[in-house]
């Protein structure tokens, strides 16, 4: 095949599900050894796009062409099998099963366990990214399970590798070493389809992007010659605003936590060792890390989940460690959940219901054990307005909103009821640029109003971009927090604990 | 009181025939269970096998053809709890519980014309030289053919879920159905196969009972043991082979007590006879004391709903 045919061929592919059309005349093309960036918002069509090239969703009209002759993949295995792999944006893996069984179950023909085990380790080390066959994958850090998704599709020699955000739960440590794996498949000929968000990742690695919004394409650029911000305009459509924010002076110690340590009640989760820290009004504290390194057990303490000794977390001079979220929430100390669907809110309940499950106390929102329901629906209005909530009303299902959509009503709903400490776990996972925007602005501006803003978050640039101070969480151990202007990512990144002894791989490799 | 009267070789032999039902129904909630679904319908399928099997082998006058039919019996009501959770997307919880009302009712409105009637007879298979062993030879080689088979089940479901390919697939669907699915892993068909393996084991263990152990029909003459091979799965952590171990410490109590009331134990029968339960329910809450062991040797997804979409 010469340089110039083309690998992969996309022409006019569409999709459509009950009420949207995921995907309306897609076409492009992706050349061997090529790294080619999908770009979009959220509900673009780019993860419908990548299903269907790896043969998980069938399109309705289109076609597509692998190696110049038609390419119809009904599933995964016959994708797999004309050297298409995938690693999933969430992975696709198995906690209670071992490394070479997860590994086995990715592939149409796994030799023997024992043959296997060997082959791994051979491909692993080959790539700089070692991996033990032996151990569980519930047991490795995020960056070793994503190393896993990996090297199950390496086993297979894939002409073409789809891999989906696969950066946001990596150390920049981590991005690097990926990086360096991924332009060596490259040079040998591997072509690699890569959705991120990241756009300065993008900016650095690939070759070519694809812009879809809508469902269709929109651009194309290459991306060595474009800024990050032109490339966001692109995607959106639109100007985007930067969240700003007034300077302001921090005050008062709001909230104090010395010496906090949990041990998790799940055999997965993290234990929290020693953690001291200190919130004061008017400034927002950045705590960064990888997930999986306790940041669910550390909000789950603040919050009041956790029941802890008394003492551990002083409010305002009050102890408050044993209190749980209710007593907290009365006397100001709010805190938003990472998980939208199940954890900030309750999937099948109305926006109503459940602006009433966390307001109620500070609204007023229940009487002698009976609900005002014109109250919360008032309440839940509120929120809708204040955030920009696109919905048709109050009375929908908490799981009928988009993801971004649902975390705007979530956090607006903490901030309306004007917390003095607000606590928030990835307050903008998985929201698009316009959303995450407006979720930082008004954490900005509740700051700005005195409050004190603790922002648990993996997304390094959303830390730098609105923190004052930063702390990096890791193996459940929280580091000092440093001012983070002037900060570099370098710096950020040995605070994260560097990459867990993987460099050392690449540089035998 | 006479406890010279127990005798530990009889004692040690009947307790292997107490544990068979229980043990032929436990290893196939665990195959179920191990592919992501709660099936609590055990007892249901229990005693339909029973009575399945029963009525066939009256029927026919072979003991071994209703036992084949007490299979066929247990995997049609699995059948329906299958269709029901897995294509129509019910809870599991319910279906499972109004397959055992159904089970019981319908079992015994099937057995109305079998109340009293004798069933053919099962030989015992006494394997050559092995059974002539001293102590052992008794206690181990003179059983039915149900006890050895239900031995060798247990062996093939531990060889089948450690070292086959089908069997890492069906551990793989329980324990992620949403990665297996991703993977291109039929998590439908998987669990229908699962349940039915669950289904035709339950009915056979049901027909142990009415052919063998009792040997008889009577209403609802399962008396539990359904839910004694659903806590045996919990109890074994998920393993075949302690699935055999508990099924025996569990036979064990039963006939146990069996003897001591035949010795006169002043202690009242009522006390004796719930004993077995009491002690299922006591190492139940021992084992789920250690609550982070408990929950990693679960299937992750079981008893959770599963609904492809993209």
């Amino acid at each position: 095949m010469t340089e110039h045919t083309p690998l992969l061929e996309i022409d006019g592919v569409t999709k459509a599900f009950p009420g949207v059309v995921a995907n309306d005349g897609v076409s492009f093309s992706i050349r061997a050894g090529e790294v080619h960036a999908l770009l979009g918002e959220n509900g673009a069509g780019k993860s419908t796009l990548v299903k269907m090239i790896y043969g998980l969703v069938r399109p309705d009209a289109g076609r597509m062409r692998l190696h110049d002759a038609a390419y119809e993949p009904r599933d995964p295995s016959e994708a797999r099998a004309q050297g298409v792999g995938m690693v999933f944006q969430h992975f696709s893996l198995f906690d209670a099963l071992d490394v070479a069984e997860n590994i086995a179950l990715g592939m149409d023909d796994p030799p023997p366990q024992r043959r296997l085990a060997r082959r791994i380790e051979e491909v692993s080390h080959d790539y700089g990214l070692p991996l033990d066959p032996a151990r569980l994958v519930g047991d490795l850090s995020a960056g070793e399970q994503q190393r896993v998704e990996i090297i199950r599709c390496l086993l297979q020699n894939p002409k073409l590798l789809i891999m989906d955000e696969p950066t946001s739960v990596l150390t920049p440590q981590e991005v690097e070493i990926l990086f360096t794996t991924l332009r060596k498949l490259a040079a040998e000929g591997t072509a690699i389809l890569y959705i991120s968000h990241k756009l300065e990742e993008i900016r650095a690695l690939c070759d070519h992007a694809t812009i879809l919004r809508g469902g269709k394409v929109v651009d194309t650029c290459l991306p060595g010659e474009k800024s990050a911000r032109e490339m966001a305009e692109m995607m959106v459509g639109a100007r985007l605003n930067t969240p700003a924010r007034a300077e302001t002076q921090p005050g008062d110690v709001l909230l104090e936590v010395s010496e906090l340590s949990v041990t998790p009640a799940t055999p997965f989760g993290t234990k929290l060792h020693d953690i001291s820290l200190q919130l004061r009004a008017g400034e927002v504290l950045g705590v960064g890390g990888v997930s999986g390194n306790g940041q669910d057990e550390l909000l789950a303490a603040l919050s009041g989940e956790t029941r802890l000794p008394k003492s551990e977390i002083v409010f305002k001079g009050r102890p408050i460690g044993a209190s749980g979220p209710n007593a907290r929430r009365a006397m100001g100390v709010l805190s938003a959940p990472e998980e939208r669907l199940g954890h900030a809110a309750a999937p099948d309940m109305t926006l109503t219901e459940n602006a009433l499950l966390s307001g109620a106390v500070r609204e007023g929102l229940a009487r002698r054990g009976f609900i005002a329901w014109r109250k919360a629906r008032a309440f839940a209005e509120r929120i809708i307005a204040a955030h920009d909530v696109r919905t048709p009303g109050p009375e929908v299902a908490a799981r009928a909103l988009s993801g971004g959509n649902l975390q705007k009503f979530v956090m607006g709903r903490e901030i309306q009821q004007r917390p003095e400490v607000l606590i928030v776990n990835q307050p903008t996972w998985g929201v698009d640029a316009q959303a995450a925007a407006a979720i930082r602005q008004a954490l900005l501006d509740l700051s700005a109003a005195g409050a004190g803003v603790l922002v648990i978050s993996q997304d390094l640039d959303e830390l730098m971009e609105i923190t004052d101070r930063f702390a990096a969480l890791n193996a459940g151990q929280l580091s000092a927090p440093r001012p983070t202007r002037g900060l570099t990512m370098e710096q950020v990144g040995l605070m994260l604990g560097g990459a867990h002894d993987m460099e050392v791989a690449h540089e035998t490799a | 009181m006479d406890l010279s009267a127990i005798d530990p070789l009889v004692l040690a032999a009947s307790l292997m025939i107490a544990a068979t039902p229980i043990m032929l129904a436990g290893i196939g909630e665990l195959i179920s269970e191990k592919a992501g679904v709660l099936n609590l319908g055990v007892e249901g399928m229990m005693i339909t096998g029973a009575i399945t099997g029963f009525a066939i082998a009256v029927q026919t006058g072979n003991p071994y053809l209703g036992m084949i039919a007490a299979m066929a019996g247990g995997a049609a009501l699995a059948l329906i709890f299958a269709v029901l959770t897995q294509l129509l997307l019910a809870n599991h919880v319910a279906s499972g519980l109004a397959l055992t009302l159904f089970g019981l009712g319908f079992s015994s409105l099937l057995g109305q014309p079998y109340v009293g009637v004798r069933p053919p007879r099962t030989f015992k298979l006494e394997i050559p030289v092995l059974s002539d062993i001293p102590v052992l030879g008794r206690v181990l080689f003179q059983h039915d053919l149900i006890v050895y088979i239900s031995v060798i089940v247990v062996a093939l479901v531990w060889y089948f879920l450690k070292y086959t390919r089908a069997g890492l697939i069906l551990r793989a669907v329980g324990e992620n159905h949403d990665a297996a699915h991703a993977l291109g892993y039929g998590v439908v068909k998987v669990r229908f196969l699962a349940i039915l393996f669950g289904g035709a084991t339950a009915g056979l263990g049901g027909a142990y009972l009415s052919l063998v152990r009792v040997p008889q029909w009577t209403e609802g003459m399962t008396a539990g043991a359904g839910w004694i091979a659903l806590a045996l799965v919990v109890f074994a952590s998920w393993r075949p082979w302690r699935v055999l171990l508990g099924a025996y410490l569990f036979g064990g109590i039963v006939v146990l007590q069996l003897n001591l009331q035949a010795a006169g134990v002043r202690v009242p029968v009522e006390y004796l006879a719930m004993s077995p339960y009491l002690i299922t329910i006591l190492v139940l809450v021992i084992i789920s004391s250690d609550r982070a062991r408990a929950s990693l040797a679960a299937p992750g997804s079981l008893n959770r709903i599963f609904h492809a979409s993209h």
